[in-house]
Parts: structure tokens; sequence; C-alpha cells
């Protein structure tokens, strides 16, 4: 060390882009914690602690752009930093106008970052936003004077004689409403010929200013907020900043402190031990980390660093690709293992105890470490809920509404894969509660319910799924509009269906472009898409409403894509899965149950209903060499509301199967959603239940209808 | 090898900061906030400590103030890094007894430039 010059390493020869993905990615949580903290902030009442982290992001964002050379972010974040300082010093109240313009303050930013990013070429233009921040930052003394008294240092100086300042003592004694002036440095002038005061105020700087210039120039005076922290020292502060010798290699430093460009010591560094001369060497030698003099303490190895270095954060950020090599992994060693299981079932189990007891173990190992993986991609719904509060916010602008958020659950996990895909379709029901589901205040009121309407969003688990519930205390949907709409667009209805079958109509194709029904209930804007993509997932979507009190979405996902329960059926030599959550029930039938409607279309009645009957060995083309006599094992399967009965030949179990991907192994095969490996390694194709039930469903009306 | 202990809540600033300190020969002891820091410097001495002002948690200032107090620290040199230059700033550094200040931003040779003045 040492050998190395100083200018050899100047900025040009670091390649600081290495550092950008770090920086980015830590701007934006910055900013999404930055967003959520001033949503969620009581203007009346914010703590000193969200004023500071909110601080902090603009601080920390500056930092970084400043380092990198963003001048565009690092310019607005100044401009923040300087507003939000000056709200958390309490010079400035904290105000509605402060929040609005703070907030799309880190929507430009967001973007200026995107740019940087390569995302985007959009250029933001930022003179608007920076005027009004500089008016928030700047105007508002009068918005601060009038909250009270504040702290205030005042500097007097450089003066030829104390009597000057002096006479602001009088200044305060004969205008009382001015405040108390209290001086810090016992009335003596300092080296610089500066005094200092504390001054409590419920005035403006400008008018303290005003008043002072009657006895010292405007110049000679520096107002700066008094510092909170207690400090009974009075402190020499130099103002000659820059003023000095920028030559700090100078041995000549005298005993007083001394500054550069940018940097500054209050000491004089030859008093340093570690200054010394040689020293640093005889520390090397030493090999003691500690050895430079005054350093007493602890000795420690400065080899072993790393003792320390090693516990310095609690998560890791590994790429998702990572964690799903080793779901897969783990998925073969689920297979691996459920193989085993089932090659050592016949064996004796006295003969072979060790070795069963050595699968068991096995299994149950298997189990934990796949649960754990799994967890591994588990993120909470946080992820999801915390767009909203800017949702609603932007919606109660743009619709005149009043609209709390209530979020519950929101530290439930699911699926990082799952996550990323219910965002658009729960801020589509978000949306349409808030648009059509919450009435106006002036209605509300007439309703003689509250101003505020409410949509609460809840996540929870329920056995291997997690339940998503979107609710409003709105207008609900109204039973006869939709029915009369549903006639008007020739659906098959009639006025005794229940109330689930009528909102079910929401569900229906036809009802998603009806723009008039905005006016009428107000849903079905695209539930149908919302309902496909949910299915997508292997979910499904319910809707409760009840007139005048509201709407209530319910949403049921699996936990993750990666593992399913299912249902194994056989048909000829073929296994097929059924996911478990599509089975509604299993019965033996006899041929002569089933009938033939018109002509072709089979049907089956049970209890009271007619389900259209599939022959799954029809469907998948199953040789009838390879089946055994006629079909008498019926699966009831269930999917969009609609059900079918499916004909297997064999009800073979249920187990946990592992999700393989067809379409990206294969191709997309029509009716199959998916493929699974048999413990005894056979391919089981997962049948795609809804594209089934779509397929082979009656006419609407019919399955309902007594024939 | 001497010891740097760098401090800053921000993990960019902080890779920065440690990759350059390292690039010069350094060894570098990272910290997020000035409890880490303070817990870090518990048991080890370092030659040097570095260290961000406005931080959750516990802020450079206190940082500084926790610092003397603690055995071996009496004398270490301490910089504190702001993004204002401010005489506020710089008075209560002064007060906690801080070493010296530097500005941020700087650019990485500037950052060894001061260092090596404090301890060569």
């Amino acid at each position: 060390m040492g050998e190395m010059s100083s200018q050899g390493l100047h900025q040009a020869d670091f390649d600081l882009t290495q550092f950008y993905a770090v920086f980015f990615e830590e701007a934006a949580e910055n900013l999404a914690s930055y967003e959520s903290m001033l949503l969620e902030i009581d203007v009346a009442d914010a703590s000193d602690d969200e004023l500071n982290a909110i601080f902090r992001v603009a601080h920390s964002i500056k930092g970084g752009a400043a380092t990198f050379s963003f001048a565009d972010v690092t310019e607005l974040t100044h401009q923040l930093e300087t507003l939000l300082d000056r709200v958390r010093k309490h010079e400035l109240r904290l105000t509605r106008p402060m929040i609005d313009v703070l907030i799309e303050s880190g929507d430009v930013l967001k973007a200026q970052l995107a740019r940087y990013q390569g995302s985007t070429n959009e250029t933001q233009d930022t003179t608007d936003l920076v005027v009004r921040i500089k008016k928030l930052a700047a105007g508002e003394e009068l918005v601060a004077a009038v909250s009270g008294q504040r702290q205030l240092r005042v500097l007097i100086g450089p003066l030829a004689n104390g009597a000057a300042a002096d006479s602001l003592a009088e200044l305060f004694r004969d205008i009382p409403s001015l405040g108390a002036l209290e001086a810090l440095d016992g009335g003596q002038l300092s080296a610089e010929g500066m005094r200092t005061f504390k001054v409590t105020t419920p005035s403006p700087d400008s008018e303290l200013t005003e008043l002072f210039s009657f006895h010292v120039s405007r110049e000679q005076i520096q107002i700066t907020p008094f510092p909170p922290a207690a400090q009974t020292e009075v402190i020499d502060v130099r103002t000659d900043v820059g003023g000095r010798s920028n030559n700090a290699e100078s041995q000549t430093v005298g005993a007083s402190a001394m500054e550069g460009e940018g940097f500054g010591f209050f000491v004089d560094l030859n008093t340093l031990p570690a200054a010394r001369a040689g020293n640093a060497a005889a520390a090397q030698a030493a090999g003691d980390g500690g050895a430079n003099g005054g350093v007493r303490g602890k000795k420690s190895d400065p080899n072993k660093p790393e003792k320390f270095a090693n516990i310095e954060s609690s998560t890791l950020r590994v790429s998702v690709e990572k964690v799903d090599q080793l779901i897969n992994l783990v998925g073969e060693l689920v297979i691996t293992q459920a193989m085993l299981t089932q090659q050592v079932k016949p064996f004796d189990p006295v003969q072979h105890q060790a070795l069963l007891t050595a699968v068991n173990d096995l299994e149950r190992n298997t189990r934990h470490l796949q649960e754990s993986v799994m967890s591994i991609r588990m993120i909470p719904m946080s992820f999801v809920f915390n767009r909203f509060p800017r949702v609603i916010r932007d919606l109660c602008t743009k619709l005149n509404k009043e609209i709390d958020l209530k979020m519950v659950g929101e530290a439930t996990e699911l699926d990082k894969g799952l996550i990323e895909k219910i965002v658009d379709p729960l801020t589509h029901l978000v949306r349409n509660s808030a648009d059509h589901g919450i009435e106006s205040p002036v209605k509300r009121l007439a309703a003689g319910k509250s101003a505020n309407g409410t949509i609460t969003l809840s996540a929870a688990h329920q056995g291997g799924s997690i339940v998503i519930e979107v609710r409003d205390d709105g207008a609900g949907l109204s039973r006869e509009r939709l029915l009369a709409k549903a006639h008007e667009r020739g659906l098959s209805v009639r006025d005794d269906m229940t109330d689930p079958e009528v909102w079910a109509l929401i569900w229906e194709p036809g009802f998603s472009t009806a723009d008039k029904l905005t006016d009428v209930s107000g849903r079905g804007v695209g539930m149908d898409v919302v309902r496909r993509n949910i299915a997508s997932l292997g979910g499904t979507v319910e809707l409760d409403s009840a007139e005048g009190y509201g709407t209530r979405v319910i949403v049921r996902l699996p936990l993750t894509l990666a593992i399913m329960d299912g249902m194994s059926i056989g048909v000829g030599s073929e296994i097929y899965i059924l996911p478990l959550g599509s089975v509604v029930e299993s019965l033996q039938i006899k041929a002569n149950d089933i009938r033939t409607v018109t002509g072709a279309e089979r049907v089956v009645k049970v209890r009271d209903e007619y389900l259209p009957v599939v022959a799954l060995a029809d469907v998948f083309q199953v040789p009838a060499a390879e089946r055994r006599g006629v079909a008498e094992i019926m699966v009831i399967i269930e999917a969009e509301g609609q059900r079918v009965a499916a004909l297997v030949d064999e009800l073979v179990g249920q187990q946990q199967v592992v999700v393989k991907n067809l379409e990206s192994n294969y191709r997309r095969v029509p009716g199959v959603s998916g493929a699974t490996i048999l413990g005894d390694g056979r391919v089981a194709l997962i049948i795609d239940v809804s594209g089934l039930v779509k397929r082979s469903s009656l006419k609407p009306g019919l399955s309902t209808k007594e024939m | 090898m001497q010891s740097i202990l760098a401090v800053d809540d921000s993990a960019s600033m902080r890779q920065m900061v440690a990759f350059t300190l390292k690039s010069a020969g350094y060894n570098v002891i990272e910290a997020a906030d000035g409890q880490e820091a303070l817990d870090k410097a518990r048991g080890q001495s370092v030659n040097l400590v570095l260290t961000d002002q406005n931080m959750p948690r516990m802020d450079g200032i206190t940082l500084v103030k926790n610092l003397r107090g603690l055995p071996g620290y009496s004398s270490t040199p301490i910089l504190v890094l702001t993004t204002e230059s401010s005489d506020d700033m710089k008075a209560k550094g002064k007060a906690a007894g801080a070493t010296g200040w530097l500005v941020k931003p700087f650019d990485p040779g500037k950052l060894i430039e001061v260092i090596k003045k404090v301890i060569r």
C-alpha cells in the first residue's frame, strides 16, 4: 500500500456500472417503502420516526445517484431532501399537498431510474414538480409559524464588538410576542467575532431577519434550527470553508484543524497515533491491526475479520432460477423416494426392518426438505396488497369517493409465481369494487351509510389453498337487473334461479362487454377474464352479494403450482391424474343410468341433476383392446361452476404429485394441463378439468333443468 | 493490513466504498447502521471508521459518541460522511468526537486521498 497514487484511483479508473444493479434494486425497495409510508402517514400526527424514515429514502437515493452521476435523480432527491429535512425538523408542518407532491415525486423517480435501467426511453420533465417542491420547502414558513414555537440558533457576525448583538436582546424585551433570546456564549465574542444565541420564537425566519437587520447587516445573520440534541458546549463553527490551503499533504499544518474541498478534520492529524510515519509499517510488522499506539482494547487477529463479516446480513438474495432448479431437483427426489417406497412395500417387515425404517426416514426427510425448499419461493401477500393503498387513493381522487382500505392477513404466504399472476385479477376486482361497488358519499349518506366506503382485502390459508377476499360495503348487485340483462343477452335464465346462480351470470363472457351494466349494478367489466386468469392458476373464484350491503369476491388458489394433490384414475392401462380440488365425488353406476339425449349427448342423473357424461377412454382414445369391460366408475368433476361426470375404469388413489410442465418439455396438448412421474417411474398426464368441462358441458340451463 | 470499518445503510454505497477501500489494499469490515457497527467494533480494533450520518437505528453522530466510549476507540480516527457540508453537521460531528468529515458524493480517488491523510 502507499505505492498506489491517489491519482490512480480516480473515478475514471473505476467501473462504477458494476454497482448499478444493487443501487437500482435498493432504490426500488426504498421507493416502495417511501410510497407506503406516505400513504399511511397521519398528516396531523406524523411521528419523528416516520418523518426520518421518509427523509432517509430521499437522502439515500440522492447519495447513490450523485455517486453514479444520475443528475436528474440527484436533483429531484435533493429538492425532496430539502423539503423533508425541514419537515422532520418541525420547521414545516406536514400537509396534504405536500404528501401529494411527495408521492408524485416518487413516481417520477421510479420513471427516471427506469430510464437508467434501459427499460424506457421516456424522459421526465420535472421543472414544474421541482418548482412545486421548492415552493413547499420555502413558502410554508407562515404555516410553520402558526404551528408554534420554534427553537433556532442565531449566529451574528463577524462583529467588531459585541455591542451590536446586545441590542438584539433589547429587541426581544421590547417585543414580547417575539419570544425569547438567550446568549449561548456568555456575552463573549468568539475568536472569529461571532455571537451565538438561542431563540425561541413563533416568528418566521424572514421576520427575524427583518428585525435583526435594524442592528446588524443581513449578511451577518445566520439562522439555523437549534439542534434537538442536547449540546451544552458552544461550538466554534468555522465559516471560511475552503478558504484555506488545500495542500493537505503539508506537514506544516499547525495545531489547528484543516479543511480541503469536500472534507475536513477537526483535529490536527499529526496528533493522531495512526498518522505518525512508520507506525503503520510497525503495525503491519507486528501483525496486529490494533497495534497503532493509542488503540488499546482487545487483541484481534486481523487475518480473521470474517468472523464478524460473516454475520453481516440475515437475508440472502438468490436468483429465482437457482431456487427453481432446487425445487426441480427436490421434485425428482420426491419421485425417486416414492419409487423406493413402492418397491419395498412387498418386503417382509421383520426381515427387512432396517431397510423399511430407513425408507420411512427418507420419506419423512424428503417431505421436510420439499416443504423447506418450497417455502423459499413463498412470499407474503403484502407484495400484492401493498400496491392497493395507492390504487384506492388514485381512484378516490378520480371518482370523488371516500374509500377506506382495510387489509387483513398480508403476511400470508404464496408462491412467487402465483403472486405475480394474481396481481392483475386482484387489481381488477379492487378497481371494480371502488368504481362500481362503493357509492358516492352523497348516495351513501342518503342510504343511511357512512360517507366513507370500505374495501377489505384479506388473505388466509385454508388447507392447501390460499383464500383471498375482496369485500366492499357498497351497493351490491341487483338481482333484477342482472336477470334482465341476461335475458336481453339471450342467456337462458329463470326468475326462480337461486342467488348464487344469478351472481354466476357475472362471469359469463357476454356480460363482460355490457357497458350499461356499470350503471346497473356495476360489475361485469372483464369479469370473465378475471375468472379465466384465476382458473389458469388452478384457482376458483366465487361472488356473493347483498343488494344495498355490498359484495364479496372470494378467490381460492393453490399455494403453489409445483405440487398438487391429485386423484389418480385408471383408464385402460393408462393412469391419469385429476386435480383433487376439482373432484366432487365418485360413484359406482350401472350402464342404464346413462341416457342419450338429442342423439349423441349422453347424460347421467345424479340426485335430480343431469350431468353430461364424458368417457375419458374416448377423450384420450385409449384402445378398446386395453380396456377391461365397461367403465362403471364415475367421477364428478367441477370447473368454473360446471359439472361433468367422467367415466373411468379404476380409482387408483390419492397422492401428491410434482407437476411437470408439458408445454416446456414437449408441447401443448389439449385436455392435458401437465404431467407427473409416478412412483413406478411411469408418466401420468394431468387432466385439464376446465378444458374438459368446457368441451362437454351442455347448453346453459340444461344441466339444472328436469328433463 | 489496516482495517477500516465502513458504515452505511445503503448497500450500494457500502459496496462501492468497500470495493474502493479493498482495491487500495485495506481490509474492510462493513456495517449497515450504527448499531451494527458498534456491535462489530466491540471485540476488535480497527484503524479507521468511516460512517454515514443518516442511518436507521443509530445515526453516525450517535455512533461516534458511542465508539468514543468503547475501549480501544478513544483515539481511532473516525470520518463522518455527509451529503450536506453544513456547519451544523460539522459542529455535531466535532462535538461527538469525530476526526473529520467528507462530503458525499465523493469519487473513489478522493476517498482514498482523504483516508491516506488520516492513516499512513
